[in-house]
């Protein structure tokens, strides 16, 4: 064989000079990764101020989500709220009704953790069949970051809640308020009232300067722009926890307050967007693993379509409504493959087939869908979204 | 751990000996900081920003405000403000919702889900149309445009009467068909055979097949950059139809650098496309535009007020127009700012762009709609 001219000949880069510091004082990440980007579906909303996309779950590693490439969900665009015109409102059945400002919030007691926040309509489109052909687009409704906030029950504690209280009621700033719903008791367990995500402030898109963080629950609930938490005896029934948000059953009959994410994994790559392009011999399978229930205990993958199962590598040990790492090293000479990974968690909780979810669920459930996924590897390393018997 | 301080739940106790300052503070906070380990943060919510900002309305009709609104005076604000994205009869357009019709169709494959075949209280609707609609322009109806729109809508889904006034006296008493339609989260006893403590490792099944592809339906984005890059991807035949489609697209900004639109500030009319987003549910551009909720806006930039022949205007812009006003760049600018400030009156219920750069781009942006 020839030698490497990389190796051989002097390249410019070895010669010459890279750029100065401060040549970007926030760095974007080089350009040779431009395609690591948030996509959308346009089909599947009117208009993209009301409308969500997606994360490039492929093209990760690891469980923390950059905020640049975090999934983004709006109803009503992602307003800009300067840190000095943020008011949060703490009122209802409370001693005594309170506004604080954002300098307020960073006096209290401060935690940080590492949570998942999924759309409950993740892999929504799913539900009929193989439709979307690319783990972003089947599974990038989800981020993974680390919280740095004031714990809610803080915050109430501070005005009061009455005996009678039952629900905190929560809404963002914008226009479409968004609000929900959240029982008392998860209200004073572990919501957060989170200002820095991966260490840094909140992207606008995610909620700049304040968003709440309800660990393991659905996405929806995680508002952003958070500016007012009302004490109630009765949940409000907004538009978000009715006309959205429930879960249409095959008589007819929705779920609603469906609120905890089950446990659900996916292999990131392989997959169609991440074909294997390094020919035969060592293949590394990777994906994500996470349970709204609790910690993940286990992944485990199968090349055959489910027929046979082995126990994948966790990185690192699960903990609790966060995502987990697992990898799976093994060796691929061309054959075809059905990947699949079935995720555990510390509850016994073990993640269905879509045929185990349609059985109680039928067709139209739209949300919850945390079924196993398949992707077809042929051959040629290119992997495709399928369904299988 | 002992070496780790637990997280604090209630303020520190100073030594109010020890600091003078703490002393007056809590003297002021006598019943607060000192004796219940609060951390005396924040002030307490005048009844004024209480009153503001508590809007939601629950089920059992708490939280509604006064007032009333019947089904005819409805239909106009609904047209007006609504229709653009909801269809006239609230049959919803394109992708928008739609808010009437879907009654017994829950238990179908793709059920239509409405305000009448799926919202199980009126609350529901009340609420969110007056804190979060019209969409580009929330809270800016009166109550009783509220309570008209939800006359309307209940009318569209053949709820009410064509005479029906809805009031905060007779809310209570309309029936949602779908209110016994819900259940609490079952999950946990109808899937309780997801906890299974041993999953199965080997012999699973018997066979498998693929039954569905996910390439035979076409419906995902296609990522040209990655088509382009990958060679081991090659385009099937639906993705070559797509990128070949896309294509004219690709070629316009070389169009529009042709002499006739030289004066046009190209990147500063790009801003304003996105800015336009913001005008776009109730205007329309381009060689298919229709008059929508407003005017089309082709040639706007120059041209006379009330410039489109065949839309209704109020009679507030005709005047102006009488009067010989012209949408020059001043005009523009200032009616975009602070559209009710500019025109008394005016129909369009946009609330203005804030930012002089959102305002010039998007002037830039109409300028190619010449």
């Amino acid at each position: 064989a020839d030698p490497d001219p990389l190796i051989t000949e002097v390249q410019p880069w070895a010669s010459g000079w890279g750029d100065a510091v401060d040549a970007t004082p926030y760095g974007m990440p080089i350009e040779f990764e431009s395609d690591v980007i948030r996509r959308n579906v346009e089909w599947l909303t009117a208009d993209t101020i009301s409308s969500i996309n997606f994360t490039p779950i492929h093209a990760l590693d690891g469980t923390i989500t950059p905020q640049g490439c975090a999934f983004e969900r709006h109803h009503s665009g992602a307003i800009e709220l300067r840190k000095q015109d943020y008011r949060l409102m703490i009122n209802g059945l409370v001693d005594t009704p309170l506004v604080f400002t954002y300098e307020d919030l960073e006096r209290f007691p401060r935690e940080q953790h590492v949570y998942f926040c999924e759309c409950a309509a993740n892999t929504g489109m799913e539900w009929a069949g193989a439709q979307l052909n690319g783990a972003q687009y089947t599974h990038g409704m989800i981020h993974n970051m680390e919280y740095t906030g004031v714990p809610l029950r803080t915050l109430l504690a501070e005005a009061g809640v009455q005996t009678e209280g039952k629900w905190v009621y929560v809404e963002g700033a914008d226009a479409s308020s968004n609000g929900r719903s959240i029982p008392l008791e998860k209200a004073l367990d572990d919501v957060l009232v989170a200002f820095k995500a991966n260490g840094e402030a909140l992207r606008k898109e995610h909620g700049y300067p304040v968003r709440l963080v309800v660990p393991g629950w659905e996405g929806n609930m995680w508002v952003k722009w958070l500016r007012r938490v009302e004490v109630t005896t009765q949940a409000i029934e907004s538009r978000e926890e009715t006309s959205k948000y429930t879960d249409t059953l095959a008589d007819g009959t929705s779920r609603k307050w469906t609120w905890v994410m089950d446990a659900k994994s996916v292999i990131t790559s392989p997959s169609p967007q991440a074909p294997i392009k390094h020919g035969h011999g060592p293949l590394v399978i990777t994906g994500m693993a996470w349970s709204g229930r609790g910690a993940i205990t286990g992944v485990d993958v199968s090349m055959d379509g489910g027929v046979t199962w082995q126990p994948a590598r966790l990185a690192a040990p699960g903990t609790k409504m966060a995502l987990t790492r697992f990898y799976f090293d093994t060796e691929w000479n061309g054959e075809d493959m059905l990947l699949q990974s079935r995720a555990r968690d510390e509850t016994g909780y073990v993640q269905p087939t879509k045929a185990q979810l349609r059985e109680v669920r039928g067709l139209n459930s739209i949300y919850h869908n945390n079924c196993i996924q398949t992707w077809h590897v042929n051959p040629n390393g290119e992997a495709e979204n399928v369904e299988v018997s | 751990d002992r070496n780790i301080a637990p997280m604090p739940d209630a303020a520190p106790r100073m030594n109010a000996e020890a600091d003078f300052d703490f002393r007056l503070i809590a003297s002021a906070q006598a019943s607060n900081a000192a004796a219940d380990g609060k951390f005396g943060i924040g002030r307490p919510a005048l009844p004024e920003e209480v009153a503001a900002w508590d809007l939601d309305v629950a089920p059992d009709g708490t939280g509604l405000p006064e007032g009333s609104g019947d089904v005819l005076n409805g239909e106009e604000v609904f047209v007006d403000y609504c229709a653009s994205c909801h269809g006239d009869f609230a049959e919803g357009l394109g992708n928008w919702p739609k808010l009437a019709g879907g009654d017994g169709t829950l238990d179908h494959d793709d059920p239509l889900k409405t305000v009448g075949s799926y919202w199980p209280y009126l609350s529901t609707v009340w609420d969110y149309v007056n804190r979060s609609m019209p969409y580009g322009a929330a809270q800016t109806l009166t109550p009783d445009e509220v309570y008209a729109i939800t006359a309307y809508i209940l009318y569209s889904n053949y709820l009410v009467d064509d005479d029906f006034v809805l009031s905060n006296e007779n809310f209570l008493e309309v029936e949602m068909p779908n209110a016994d339609g819900f259940i609490l989260d079952d999950r946990e006893e109808s899937e309780a055979h997801f906890w299974t403590a041993e999953p199965c490792m080997e012999n699973c099944k018997d066979s498998v097949e693929i039954m569905l592809r996910a390439t035979d339906l076409g419906v995902t984005p296609v990522d040209e950059a990655a088509v382009e890059e990958s060679a081991v991807e090659p385009a099937t035949d639906e993705e070559t139809t797509q990128v070949a489609a896309a294509t004219p697209a690709e070629a316009e900004p070389e169009a529009e650098a042709e002499p006739a639109s030289a004066s046009i500030d190209t990147a500063l009319a790009e801003e304003g496309e996105k800015v336009f987003r913001k005008c776009s549910a109730c205007h329309q551009v381009g060689d298919d535009a229709k008059n929508r909720t407003g005017p089309l806006l082709n040639g706007v930039v120059g041209a006379q007020f009330a410039h489109v022949e065949d839309f209704r205007y109020g009679k507030t812009i005709e005047d102006m127009r009488d009067n010989g006003m012209v949408w020059d760049e001043e005009n523009l600018s200032a009616f975009l700012a602070d559209p009710r400030g500019f025109m008394k009156g005016t129909k369009m219920s946009f609330a203005g762009l804030r930012k002089d750069e959102e305002i010039a781009a998007v002037i830039e942006y109409l300028k190619t709609y010449p």
